[in-house]
């Protein structure tokens, strides 16, 4: 496994070098990089992935057109009168609207990931560093927010308070860290029981410092390969609510745009499924970037 | 017993891994052989190739990356590397059987042992379910399981290390095989279980005639089970002998030092007693191995010729064999 | 944990904006404030905070879960009359991707080089990445519109007599498509997890005893290894259980399949917060019921848990 030299206080520059039999990595991140790079469907993805966020960033500059604004006649097939992926049934031109949905996508997405990814971490190392009764009561507020279907909770979170991203994000955030939190537990009770832990502890470093700098560097592996996943599951949440037209009505996303679609799926099925192409592909990119990172990390399991 | 036609015999095994360092030759040349109710002793390092040869006789080696690529093993006459699946099925269980390192992992975690022991019997003997059970119940009984009855419907996680390898010998011997290969079958139990695991092995053979194969890198457990020994280093026979022969006399460089770093053999000194305390340096890479003797590169008598060309075995005496270049003139040291 | 899901449905309850006599009074075109305090005082709102949330927590506790404010009916008869639908449909569903998912599982395990084994990857990549809505579409393209051999929506055919066996069928007839959109992306998942599990199992030592016994690679398979294996498969799928049931939402709404997904879409566009809040505790208590039902088949499966929980 790669493990960041820095962090482990045996292996401090100078302490166990020299021994032949020990591969020396020189530089960490250099090999991780090489490692991901060698797998072509992780760097694929990356690729999509980067793509989508630069549309997203740029989306006034390439077009500068309101998505909500009629532009031609409702139903114009893709490729016809010079609108490459058709209007819908309010006239908008789908191209313009796909674009600027990866904005909604990507900001839901990507804040209610990192929402769920602060929670689930800060939960699940607090009970996996102290046991006992922190433990116990953090598990279960977990089991709770295991029981609720998290999408039904989140609609309800959403229809409660207002429908703006900001909730939408909060509400996905809310009902998708308790995996987080599974795992952060697990690597926690697993890695504070290591050597190099029980050195810290004996030198007296105080636990806020244990649990940051020494425990979590070393958890981070496992929790990076499930961020990218958590980035895939929230975006997928936030094409659902906006899909039910529970998100704000004011920003066009591509969920919405299949939402607002929807009956006439059969008579222009391209309002329909490019929104879903555009789902599908970024989801997949993230999920294959969350491969490639797995691979990189645990070089060894790609021998199968 | 000098007299027996052999029961097991195994003749140039070569086998060969696929790695991602190359084609590693685990098994080179391998030959052995057995003769019914004798204990024949298989000794040397972790990755010297003692379980591939055992996995070979039962033709269990993981294919791929494992192939096996020449030679024959012959079980009463019988070349079982020509034998086709079907008939390698009937041979395993029912006329050689196997015994593992891990008792704790080497039995199924949801099935009761009882359903486990018997599943051999219904399947070799065909025999009713009832039937079979009994049988199981009267091999635990055999291997000295204390409440057999109770027993019976117990599963792994409930017995301990030394009950489970007991268990494990009880279904390994529930259709009276002619061989059983015990592959390190104590190294993971306690040193007082050890004993009476190997007690329990010599019993048993005793009471039912089987011959075994005993697998080891303790010499001192070799010594107190094997009528005969087989030294393996890097995948070759180095030495072959009867064990009073070997332990008195060990002739391969590296026998000596096997010999010489078990302690409480030092009251019988070896020839060059204090040259080989401990054998410096490990094991080679087998896809690396050159043309040469294998052990050289940790021999202290290694010179020219050993470096370039691999030794023959050379009969030495009456009945044993060893690949040494310092035996290739007879009458030698 | 039931009582913390009513406490957390009334807190949820008090924090929304505007109250029962706001949206009575919205819905009757406006209302004077003696009115409006008179309806606070019938529902009990001019009481202290935990009296209030006692008297709900004893309401709930004998299936009293209140009255909807749109069907002025008692949520508990509404949500039993949808329950029915919404469980034939996420118990097949799953079954089905636990049963298809393992089978692809295991055949993809024992050849893990072959075409099907990567058939296996790369459908759990595209059943994760498809939006469940999405997948539902596209089939309903494909089996609605171009074979024309499914229905579109709905629960049954309504001219079809109840009862009969052709009324059986029909809802069979029409269960299919939203099965498979539900259990396509778990099929996915769990072929995934079960094949990993049981290339895991596989390399085990008592794989190896068993094929030392003469056990045929069928044996070895079904019996010694497939029921080790899906443990791990077992364990997911109820953790993951509140998750399809969030999945039955969002299908049950595109097909307007008549079970409480669509009704707690419907409520929540109504503001039907009674009948939303039961919804939700109703399903929490489905989702408990399904744990102790995983809790049970792994005792069958599993000795090891079997007499650790004796103990």
């Amino acid at each position: 496994m790669t493990e960041y030299p820095t962090t482990k206080p045996d292996s401090a520059p100078g302490a166990s070098e020299g021994s032949s039999e020990v591969v020396h990595i020189e530089r960490p991140v250099v090999e991780f990089l090489r490692m991901y790079m060698r797998n072509w469907s992780a760097v694929v993805g990356l690729l999509v992935f980067t793509a989508i966020i630069l549309a997203a960033l740029f989306a006034p500059v390439i077009l500068a057109v309101d998505p909500f604004e009629m532009v031609w006649m409702p139903f114009t097939p893709p490729g016809q009168d010079g609108y490459v992926l058709g209007t819908d049934n309010l006239g908008r031109d789908m191209l313009t609207a796909i674009v600027y949905g990866a904005r909604a996508t990507l900001v839901v997405g990507g804040s209610a990931a990192a929402l769920t990814i602060f929670i689930g971490i800060t939960i699940g190392s607090l009970a996996g560093y102290y046991r006992g009764w922190v433990d116990e009561v953090l598990m279960r507020i977990t089991e709770f927010f295991q029981v609720l279907p998290p999408l039904l909770l989140a609609m309800v979170l959403v229809a409660l308070f207002e429908p703006t991203l900001t909730t939408v994000a909060i509400a996905i955030g809310v009902v998708t860290w308790t995996g987080v939190a599974r795992l952060a537990r697990a690597e926690f009770m697993r890695i504070r029981e290591l050597e190099f832990v029980k050195a810290a502890r004996s030198i007296g470093s105080r636990d806020r410092r244990i649990i940051w700098r020494v425990i979590l560097p070393n958890a981070l592996p496992p929790l990076i390969v499930n961020a990218a996943l958590t980035v895939g599951v929230a975006i997928l949440f936030e094409a659902a609510l906006s899909f039910l037209g529970l998100s704000d009505p004011n920003v066009m996303s591509w969920g919405k745009l299949i939402g607002d679609n929807r009956d006439y799926l059969l008579d222009a099925p391209w309002t329909v499924t490019v929104p879903g192409v555009a789902i599908f592909l970024t989801v997949l990119a993230v999920s294959l970037i969350g491969d490639g990172l797995n691979d990189a990390f645990n070089p060894r399991l790609r021998e199968r | 017993m000098q007299t027996a036609a052999p029961l097991l015999e195994v003749e140039g095994l070569e086998v060969e891994f696929r790695t991602r360092q190359g084609i590693a030759r685990v098994l080179d040349g391998v030959t052995l052989s057995l003769k019914p109710g004798q204990t024949l002793g298989i000794v040397g390092e972790s990755g010297c190739g003692k379980s591939m040869t055992a996995l070979s006789i039962m033709r269990l080696v993981p294919t791929p990356p494992g192939r096996i690529g020449a030679g024959a093993v012959r079980l009463k006459g019988e070349n079982l590397l020509q034998a086709s699946e079907a008939r390698m099925r009937e041979v395993r269980g029912k006329d050689i059987s196997m015994i593992f390192q891990e008792p704790m992992t080497s039995l199924n975690p949801v099935y009761s042992i009882g359903d486990q022991i018997a599943e051999t019997v219904r399947l070799h003997e065909r025999l009713s379910r009832r039937a079979s059970l009994e049988r199981a119940v009267n091999m635990l009984k055999a291997v000295h399981i204390p409440a057999a009855e109770r027993r019976v419907r117990e599963f792994p996680h409930q017995m301990s290390g030394g009950m489970r390898q007991r268990v494990m010998i009880a279904m390994a011997l529930a259709c009276r095989p002619s061989v059983l290969i015990a592959d390190e079958p104590t190294t993971a139990l306690d040193v007082t279980v050890q004993a009476q695991v190997f007690d329990l092995l010599k019993e048993m053979q005793e009471k039912t005639g089987t011959a075994i194969i005993l697998i080891s890198h303790d010499m001192g457990a070799i010594a107190e089970m094997a009528d005969r020994v087989i030294v393996m280093y890097a995948g070759r026979v180095v030495e072959e002998a009867a064990t009073d022969e070997i332990l008195e006399s060990p002739k391969h460089p590296y026998t000596r030092g096997l010999i010489a770093c078990v302690p409480h053999m030092e009251e019988q000194p070896p020839p060059e007693r204090g040259a080989l305390t401990e054998i410096p340096g490990v094991v080679p890479s087998l896809a690396a191995l050159g043309a040469g003797c294998s052990f050289a590169p940790r021999c202290s008598h290694a010179d020219d010729l050993c470096r370039r060309q691999a030794p023959q075995p050379f009969t030495v005496g009456t009945d044993r064999r060893t690949a040494c270049w310092l035996y290739d003139e007879p009458g030698a040291p | 944990m039931l009582l913390a899901v009513i406490i957390f449905n009334f807190i949820l309850l008090s924090l929304v904006p505007g109250d029962i006599a706001d949206t009575l009074a919205g819905e009757s075109g406006g209302a004077s404030q003696e009115v409006m305090d008179d309806i606070r005082r019938t529902y009990g709102l001019d009481r202290p905070f935990h009296i209030q949330l006692a008297t709900y927590v004893g309401k709930v506790l004998q299936g009293d879960l209140g009255t909807s404010y749109y069907f002025n009916l008692p949520v508990t008869e509404l949500i039993l009359g949808r329950v029915a639908p919404t469980l034939l449909l996420v118990v097949t569903a799953l079954v089905l991707a636990i049963l298809i998912g393992t089978l692809f599982g295991v055949i993809a395990s024992r050849k893990p080089n072959k075409l099907f084994s990567h058939f296996v990857t790369v459908l759990a990549l595209v059943g994760f990445s498809a939006p469940v809505f999405w997948t539902a579409f596209l089939l309903i393209v494909l089996f609605v519109a171009m074979l024309e051999i499914m229905p579109l929506s709905g629960l049954v055919d309504p001219t079809t007599p109840r009862g009969t066996l052709a009324w059986y069928l029909d809802v069979l007839h029409h269960l299919f498509l939203p099965v498979l959109s539900l259990s396509s992306i778990y099929l996915a998942a769990y072929s995934r997890l079960a094949r990993a599990s049981m290339m895991d199992v596989l390399g085990s030592d008592y794989i190896r005893t068993a094929r030392a016994k003469g056990l045929g690679e069928t044996t070895v398979t079904y019996k010694h290894a497939l029921r080790n294996a899906v443990i791990p498969v077992i364990t997911i799928a109820g953790l993951q259980f509140s998750h399809i049931f969030s999945g039955a939402v969002v299908v049950e709404t595109v097909f307007t399949w008549p079970g409480l997904g669509t009704l707690a879409f419907e409520s929540i566009l109504r503001g039907d917060t009674p009948t939303i809040m039961g919804i939700l505790f109703f399903s929490a208590m489905i989702v408990i019921i399904v744990n102790l039902l995983t809790d049970i088949a792994y005792r069958v499966v599993d000795p090891r848990i079997r007499s650790a929980r004796n103990a």
